[in-house]
């Protein structure tokens, strides 16, 4: 009998215990955001709370939000997916590609994108399971092979959106649904995407699987589970979120840059990492990556209100991971001692 | 208590327990200077622990060890080498991407100045050594393009450069073949002299005919008999062996030989360990598989559910033959494997019982379209949970809380919800408390008496003989032979699993 067997007497209040800690958790990151938050607005009361202000917060963190969402997924299977940055960038040279050169209809356009995206993630997927390669490897060539095929199909220029033509695909970020609200669509697609990445992740066997094969691979493949179909189907899934967030950057820019996201893959792992997500994998929170999105873009926001120059705004960023990520394996350590 | 000075090793009285069990009570053993001594037991009898306690990977509780008259007391197992004890494991403990000399010299570099290795003098110094050795070995060789037994040499050359007196082998021909084993045999009697001596720790009987002087039996970390190679019979090493107290009261449960056959398997193969297996498994019965560790039972299993690639081989399910290509084609098929290690094969530890329970059939029990059932899901851990008695406070439960027995059970349950009729068990009470045990073993027959079909692995003979209403005995491999429940005692499945070699001899 090992040391982690508990008698069943001393199970009851354990279980409590271990579900508080599971709320308390998603609370701390939620009381994380609005200390940052009300640490800012005290910082800078004029100007940091104000309702314009906190729109263009979350204008800014749609595009993090949605690469972050698939980031999680990849996560959560113990994966890691290097090339949602610049694969972001590829889908947006790819819809503008679609739309612009081949003047193929917006909605048409975006659907094409979108299943390009799930490509890039299905050739992810493909190379980490039959060819076994390990998930950083695999995507990390995916991450340079998206980069440099941005160059080739954009011809190393900028795309840019016809304002007539392209008028709904522009409006889908900077448009307003509500007018007058001040509330940019950009925000209703992130909760949108947040919504459906909830109820993936939440509700249906793609999550079920997904949080199996991060707790323990072998023992879901002997369970019967098809491990690399699925484990297919979710960095195809997380490709899909790479291509929108494609897809509202480049409508926001009101063109496709194609020199553009390496570097945006970085932010995504941040905010999965910050929103309670394990790196080593098995467990993950779709809400806990929006609110690590969220205080991702409340604090590149509030530096660059209070004056802060920019080049001081990642290493508050990246101080902020290792405090946050060294809490989290702290009350790992805790519930493994127990 | 005095040490004897003719002897050159000598355990006296030594203890040692882990929580909840009592690994070694009372343990001797006694080297003299110039012999090979075997030393035999079952699984789990305490070689290896006796050997961790020798090399000071443990501490003992009590007890003394001696060598040479001197008390022997190390903490590493480098000390112990130094002392002039030396342990060849069974798994190999060389650095595959480093030479020959590298291995052997590893953390002992000749050094200029302190601080520049001297690879010259390195080579030089290997190749006296395994010239003195007779070994043909070429010291800049890399240690990965060696063949097991050269690696094995390689090893003994290593512990022979510390000067080793006592020189302790842990099942070393366990992946040699039979020129090979007579190589090292030949090696062994070189090393053995008036001033040293090998114990020999094996599960191949013929061999200790061929290279002991003596033979040492030990059972449930218990010292049993001593006695001496030429006045002793293998027979008489094996009822020492197994000599343990057999509940009688307990037998397999409505034994039937006219059931029918549910799983056909003919002359399986893999790459690696499986060799020609054939054997039937027939409706309701519980079918034992007995053998030494490392027999080819686990890997016969996983072969069979599709989790190992077979090279030939038919299985026939209810007459029907089929080809499984992964564990989920098992499973669609009715077929469940538990892993004898259901930390890193059977569960999500971090993951809930109701989960643990439901991941084999949320697919296809508790899901509307895309989207789970989860109210069912829950409802049918829920029903798992009363029908298994599973102990723990709700199907919330994450299962790294639960104990031994409750995992297993937990395991169990994800089976039967997911309706499977055949359930292979790779040693299904390992690590499970006597109690567990007996709540396993009554789950066991009420699913044979319902009709479900099991293949119990088993390292433990009383629970062959208290459950399998048949037993197929593997060693090396292959099928040694299959007994019916009247002629399963623990002498014929012993000799079974250990007489392979023999066999080859004669055929």
């Amino acid at each position: 009998m090992s040391l982690l067997d508990a008698p069943p007497a001393a199970l009851a209040p354990a279980r409590t215990l271990d579900s508080w800690k599971q709320r308390l958790q998603q609370l701390l990151a939620f009381a994380g955001l609005l200390v940052i938050f009300l640490a800012f607005s005290i910082a800078a009361p004029t100007t940091f709370a104000t309702y314009s202000n906190v729109m263009n917060i979350l204008f800014s963190a749609v595009v993090i939000g949605c690469l972050a969402m698939g980031a999680t997924l990849v996560i959560v299977s113990a994966g890691i997916d290097l090339s949602c940055g610049t694969g972001m960038a590829l889908s947006a040279v790819m819809a503008a590609t679609f739309m612009v050169t081949w003047g193929i209809p917006v909605w048409l356009g975006i659907l094409l994108t979108l299943a390009f995206g799930a490509f890039i993630g299905f050739v992810n997927g493909t190379a980490v399971t039959i060819l076994g390669l390990p998930p950083f490897i695999a995507t990390l060539a995916m991450m340079m092979i998206c980069q440099g095929l941005a160059l080739v199909v954009s011809g190393v220029h900028p795309i840019y959106f016809d304002p007539v033509a392209q008028k709904s695909y522009l409006w889908l970020s900077t448009g307003n649904l509500f007018p007058g609200s001040g509330f940019p669509n950009a925000i209703l697609v992130l909760l949108i995407a947040v919504t459906v990445a909830y109820l993936v992740f939440n509700k249906t066997l793609l999550g079920r699987y997904d949080v199996s094969i991060g707790s323990n691979m072998e023992a879901t493949a002997l369970s019967g589970i098809n491990v690399k179909k699925w484990l297919i189907v979710i960095y195809s899934t997380a490709g899909v979120f790479t291509a929108l967030g494609g897809v509202m950057i480049s409508a926001r820019l009101g063109s496709a840059q194609p020199a553009t996201g390496a570097g945006y893959e970085m932010q995504a792992i941040a905010a999965t990492v910050i929103g309670g997500t394990s790196l080593s994998g098995g467990k993950g929170s779709i809400i806990g990556t929006l609110i690590g999105a969220l205080i991702i873009s409340v604090i590149n926001n509030g530096l660059q209100i209070i004056m802060l120059p920019q080049q001081w705004q990642n290493v508050v960023l990246g101080t902020v991971i290792v405090i946050v990520v060294f809490i989290d394996q702290l009350r790992n350590k805790q519930a493994k001692t127990r | 208590m005095r040490p004897h000075s003719s002897l050159l090793l000598q355990v006296d009285d030594v203890h040692k327990s882990f929580p909840g069990v009592s690994a070694l009570s009372g343990m001797r053993l006694d080297l003299r200077h110039g012999e090979v001594l075997g030393l035999v037991g079952e699984n789990g009898a305490g070689k290896s622990t006796l050997m961790k306690l020798l090399t000071g990977i443990y501490a003992r509780q009590s007890g003394q060890f001696w060598l040479n008259g001197e008390p022997l007391d190390v903490r590493t197992p480098r000390e112990a080498e130094e002392r002039g004890l030396s342990i060849i494991h069974q798994e190999l403990n060389l650095v595959s991407h480093l030479t020959v000399a590298e291995n052997i010299w590893l953390g002992r570099e000749p050094l200029a100045g302190g601080l520049f290795t001297r690879p010259g003098e390195q080579i030089r110094r290997t190749r006296e050594l395994l010239d003195r050795l007779e070994m043909d070995l070429d010291p800049r060789a890399l240690v990965a393009h060696l063949s097991v037994a050269k690696q094995q040499m390689v090893e003994i050359a290593k512990a022979l450069s510390f000067d080793a007196k006592v020189l302790i082998m842990d099942e070393p021909t366990s992946a040699l073949n039979e020129a090979e084993v007579a190589q090292l045999h030949t090696l062994i009697r070189r090393f053995v002299t008036p001033s040293t001596g090998v114990v020999y720790i094996t599960h191949r009987m013929p061999e200790l005919t061929a290279i002991t002087d003596r033979i040492t039996v030990i059972r449930d970390g218990k010292y049993i008999a001593t006695t001496d190679t030429a006045s002793t019979t293998l027979d008489a090493v094996i009822s020492h062996m197994v000599g343990r107290a057999v509940d009688t009261s307990a037998t397999p449960v409505g034994v039937r030989d006219d059931r029918e056959v549910i799983l056909s398997v003919r002359g399986l193969r893999t790459r690696t360990m499986v060799d020609d297996v054939s054997f039937d498994l027939h409706k309701g019965e519980v079918l034992g598989f007995a053998g030494l560790m490392g027999a080819g039972r686990t890997e016969t299993a996983r072969a069979i559910i599709g989790a190992d690639p077979i090279t030939s081989g038919r299985i026939s399910l209810r007459g029907k033959p089929v080809t499984i290509r992964n564990p989920a084609q098992a499973a669609r098929l009715g077929i469940g494997y538990l892993s004898e290690d259901r930390k890193k094969y059977g569960l999500m530890l971090n993951l809930d019982v109701t989960h643990n329970v439901g991941i084999s059939s949320v697919a296809h029990r508790f899901c509307a379209g895309v989207f789970e059932r989860k109210g069912a899901l829950r409802r049918a851990a829920e029903q798992t949970v009363d029908l298994l008695k599973i102990k723990t406070p709700s199907v919330n439960q994450r299962v790294k809380y639960l104990s031994g027995g409750n995992q297993q059970k937990t395991i169990i349950g994800r089976w039967l919800v997911k309706d499977c009729d055949i359930l292979i068990f790779d040693e299904p009470t390992r690590g499970i408390d006597v109690g567990a045990k007996e709540e396993i073993y009554h789950l066991l027959n009420t699913l044979a008496s319902q009709g479900k079909s099991i293949i119990m692995i088993s390292s433990e003979l009383p629970e062959i003989l208290r459950m399998a209403h048949r037993v197929v005995v593997m060693s090396d491999g292959r099928v040694t032979g299959t007994l019916s429940a009247e002629d399963a005692t623990q002498e014929s499945m012993m000799a079974l699993a250990t007489n392979h070699q023999q066999d080859k001899k004669e055929q």
